[in-house]
């Protein structure tokens, strides 16, 4: 074993990050800002329409305008119009419909790409698309999953002859558990569409480099890795020809986890013209094109005695795919799956989900993936059921949750809790929430009538993170694995180049993963160069989504800097002249037990191994170890969120007052990076609550395809966080860690809604379609006063 | 059309298409790209430089409209070495994740510290209504903010 040292030691320390000072002086590197000599700008046609046969294509004119150089639809692209891939096809018979990158006869989607236009310039190139001549026949729309999967519908693929994508069963037993309850509560939730809206808009650069056959893609993805393995197969381009790099990368959320239409593109044309070309997506493409996330229809029952304790749990879910599959789209609801029974002692738990095609943006992964869903339907679910039977909402959940001794705890959706303590950040949550000053507020307002009433809301969420142990994802049918690398390399200098398979995009690795070697090397983090992102420095990895990085990237660290110091260690015993067992490692330095004069910095040894004028027999020269990690599990942080939601009951007008999160991620290596991941998880969680949702209308035009149209929050719109954590330690992970990129995400979106339905109650209102906008809330309170709730 | 701006201390002579962009101008004319562009609408203020002094959306202005004038950008706020008070308090409050809307919002905020150095959460929320951020919830960019107007020589209320 490595010591830790114990001295120095970065880990667990809030160390500033080593990404800002380029990112704060503007000496950044976004795909957007690469011009290569010689570059063609591309621009794309896209479909103003959801659903339409192309009777007749013409890029002939386009060719006739300014600096146009080339034009392609469908037929002039030919076999280089590659079909954007699906690595998770969920069952046997799954219809996976083709997905070329240019439209062929048809368009399934507005924002479906029909034609590309090549120019000098992207401003020439967005010009020629006028020239371009389009005829549609328009057919009809299919845009809302209920009537996709009715008798008579139009079929979104023709040769599929059905709308289904598949339906997906797990489970049994409800029906005897809700056989014996005393309560059963059912609800229909819809978890509604979003858009990711990283602020980076993508961009894509792809070049033939000259010296080689190699074509280097710049790209603005969390997938470097996996895209190289998709491309490679997509394109025919032999893999060990494709470097793919993802510079700086301006937040992904998920919605940089793809192979998009627009990579393969622009990687063809690069091969095909011979030359660099580009294509960087306006704010207004990157809203119909760029996959969205969420939108299902949850149909939710729970069955409980009349004592509250919970016996089973049923879930039925339309799950929209949008117009086709891309990377996971028919896997995120499956990361869901599991996570229904959330924090739950229960007996039985039924699900099915039917996936459905729309003539709308595909689906895929965003924030959560899944888990949001899950968490929503299960923590409003209890809140509801609680109001049914009387019981005061935490009190259910404290009477109902696995308890800290029961650990490892597995649950009926079959999953093997490894560890956590809901009492401990509950405790804390409520003291930080002044829960019952708060409660006590509530029932005035309540007994004087005032026309803001005051809610509380409660989410007590736990998730699966740390995507994911390769045997897992295979019997899931997911085609690759969840596996991460690391290989530290001790340089003659004494500096460390520590190349990981993870890819940020705001997290923080530079620093976080530095703090890791650091304290296991005893080298001080500023000496640490963190390499990744890049296919050529980095050849192996499975990149950064599923809070993976740490919980998964984070063990291969420690492994590959362990190994590294057991290699350093003999060639260290060599030079002290005496055996391997007699050395200890302390602070960076190899010492002689007991004779602490005698030591040798880890340096010393990274010289020595250069030279390689005096090593052991059998040593070889220069100083390097790797590991490649497949994690055990999964990860499963948690945590209690608390909302405070003043509603007038007059306007429908919400405001969130208070905010309380106590999470639970383990082992933190870096607990201001960990803060901020908390806080941005939180806006996004909660903008889904009161802000953001996607609205196509009945023709399938999405009106919501502007910054301008779908409600981002400003500062304005959110409050300051009262943030706190407890400790619980993972014990499938060798560092203690869990995840935390996703947590704020999924658990605080039932917070506020749960808040805002405790506050109208009384008035008769037992749901509120998100977002909770004031229209939608004073709506619901007319329909309750009429007598119209579920 | 010839245009004469001076930018982070550069005077530049150049001539652009009517229909530019001051900010497509910044990035692809001068190679500024420091500076960058977020959305279509002027609403997320990921491109807002100082013209003259004051704050302004580098995509809702023409490059033209901008001759005769002073600009700085990100870039030229601080040279290399040193850092503003504004990028210091950034840095120092993690004010930033992916970092893309960050231009912006520094000289955003840069704008507002000189319009207001002492400004309450309320004041600092509103005066960045007009710079979205998709990674940092605000919180830490508010008291980024906050900081930054105690190193300036202010203090928030």
């Amino acid at each position: 074993m490595t010591e830790v040292i114990d001295t120095a030691t970065a880990m667990g320390r809030p160390i500033r990050r080593k990404e800002d000072a380029r990112l704060l002086h503007g000496q950044t590197n976004w795909t957007d800002n690469i011009q290569l000599p010689g570059t063609l700008h591309m621009a794309i046609l896209r479909s103003p329409m959801a659903h339409a046969r192309i009777t007749n294509l013409d890029v002939s004119g386009a060719l006739k305008m300014p600096n146009v150089v080339a034009a392609f639809g469908a037929a002039e692209l030919g076999e280089l119009n590659g079909s954007v891939p699906c690595v998770w096809p969920v069952t046997d018979d799954i219809v996976m419909p083709a997905f070329p990158a240019l439209a062929v006869d048809k368009v399934r989607h507005v924002g479906d790409c029909i034609a590309v236009v090549l120019a000098t310039d992207a401003v020439h190139a967005a010009d020629a698309l006028e020239a371009i001549q389009v005829d549609y026949e328009p057919l009809p729309a299919v845009v809302s999953m209920e009537s996709a999967i009715s008798e008579g519908s139009a079929f979104v693929h023709d040769d599929k002859g059905t709308n289904t994508c598949y339906v997906y069963n797990l489970g049994g037993g409800y029906d005897e558990a809700a056989a014996k309850a005393d309560v059963i509560v059912k609800r229909r939730f819809i978890n509604q569409r979003l858009i990711p809206a990283f602020m980076e808009p993508r961009c894509v650069v792809a070049a033939p480099m000259g010296m080689s056959d190699e074509i280097t893609i710049w790209t603005s993805t969390q997938i470097p890795h996996v895209l190289r393995v998709l491309l490679a197969l997509v394109t025919g381009i032999p893999e060990n020809n494709l470097r793919v790099v993802a510079p700086d990368v301006g937040g992904g959320f998920g919605g940089k986890l793809q192979c998009y239409r627009e990579e393969i593109l622009v990687t063809q044309l690069a091969r095909k013209l011979g030359r660099p070309v580009k294509w960087t997506e306006t704010r207004s493409e990157d809203m119909v094109a760029t996959h969205h996330g969420r939108d299902q229809i949850q149909d939710i029952e729970i069955a409980a005695t009349s004592e509250g304790k919970m016996l089973g749990l049923k879930v039925t879910l339309l799950a929209n795919m949008g117009a086709y599959l891309q990377i996971i789209t028919p896997g995120v609801p499956l990361l869901g799956m599991f996570m229904y029974p959330g924090i739950y002692k229960m007996d039985a738990y039924d699900f099915k989900c039917t996936g459905v095609f729309t003539n709308t943006t595909p689906t895929d992964a965003y924030r959560g993936a899944g888990r949001p869903e899950s968490t929503y339907a299960i923590e409003r679910i209890v809140d509801e059921l609680a109001a049914e039977l009387g019981m005061e909402p935490m009190e259910l959940r404290k009477k109902n949750w696995i308890k800290h001794e029961e650990f490892p705890f597995t649950t009926v959706a079959g999953l093997t809790y490894d560890t956590g303590n809901y009492e401990a950040a509950t405790a804390r949550a409520l003291e930080l929430f002044d829960y019952d000053g708060l409660r006590a507020e509530q029932a005035e307002r309540r007994a004087s009538g005032d026309p803001v009433q005051l809610g509380i809301g409660i989410s007590t969420f736990t998730e699966m993170c740390g995507l994911a142990p390769s045997r897992t994802l295979g019997a899931l049918k997911y085609v690759a694995g969840g596996w991460e690398h690391c290989t530290i390399r001790l340089l003659p200098t004494g500096k460390v180049e520590l190349v990981t398979g993870t890819s940020p995009h705001g997290q923080g690795h530079e620093t976080a993963w530095s703090q890791i070697a650091s304290s296991i090397l005893g080298v001080p983090v500023e000496d640490i160069e963190v390499i990744h992102s890049d296919t050529g420095r980095s050849p192996y990895g499975m990149d950064t989504y599923g809070s993976r990085s740490l919980a998964v990237g984070g063990q291969a660290i420690k492994k590959a800097a362990d190994r590294l110091v057991e290699k350093a260690r003999v060639i260290a015993a060599h030079q002290l002249e005496c055996s391997v067992e007699d050395i200890e490692f302390v602070n960076g330095s190899f010492r002689v037990k007991g004779d602490p004069e005698k030591a040798q910095p880890l340096g010393a040894v990274a010289f020595e191994a250069f030279t390689g004028h005096n090593l052991p027999p059998g040593v070889e020269p220069t100083l390097s170890a790797e590991a490649t990690v497949d994690p055990e599990d999964f990860s499963y942080p948690h945590g209690t969120h608390l909302a405070a939601m003043e509603v007038d009951t007059e306007t429908g007008k919400v405001k969130l007052r208070k905010y309380v999160c106590v999470d639970d991620v383990g082992v933190q290596v870096n607990p201001m990076i960990v803060e901020g991941q908390v806080h941005g998880g939180l806006a996004q969680g909660i903008a889904q609550a009161l802000y953001e949702g996607v609205i196509y209308d009945e023709d399938g035009n999405l009106k919501t395809a502007s910054l301008a149209d779908y409600l981002l929050p400003s500062a304005m719109d959110l409050p300051s966080f009262i943030t706190d954590t407890t400790v619980t330690p993972s014990t499938t992970h060798p560092l203690g860690t869990k995840g935390v990129g996703e947590a704020g995400a999924i658990a605080s979106t039932p917070a506020i809604m749960n808040g805002i339905v405790d506050a109208l109650r009384p008035l008769g209102v037992n749901d509120v379609t998100m977002p909770a906008a004031p229209m939608t809330v004073w709506r619901a309170i007319q329909a309750a006063k009429a007598g119209g709730a579920a | 059309m010839h245009i004469s701006v001076s930018v982070d201390g550069t005077l530049y002579e150049a001539d652009v298409e009517p229909r530019t962009l001051l900010v497509h101008w910044l990035r692809e004319g001068i190679g500024k790209v420091g500076t960058v562009v977020g959305c279509d609408t002027s609403n997320c203020g990921a491109c807002t430089v100082l013209l003259d002094g004051r704050s302004v959306k580098s995509c809702s202005v023409l490059a033209v409209q901008a001759d005769g004038s002073s600009v700085t950008t990100i870039q030229g706020l601080s040279d290399g070495n040193e850092w503003h008070p504004v990028q210091t308090a950034f840095k120092e409050c993690h004010g930033l994740q992916c970092g893309y809307c960050t231009p912006g919002m520094v000289m955003s905020t840069v704008d507002l510290l000189s319009e207001n150095p002492n400004p309450t959460e309320a004041e600092i929320r509103e005066g960045l209504e007009g710079n979205l951020c998709r990674c940092t919830g605000y919180h830490n960019i508010v008291k980024s903010v906050a900081y930054a107007a105690e190193l300036m020589g202010g203090s928030t209320k």
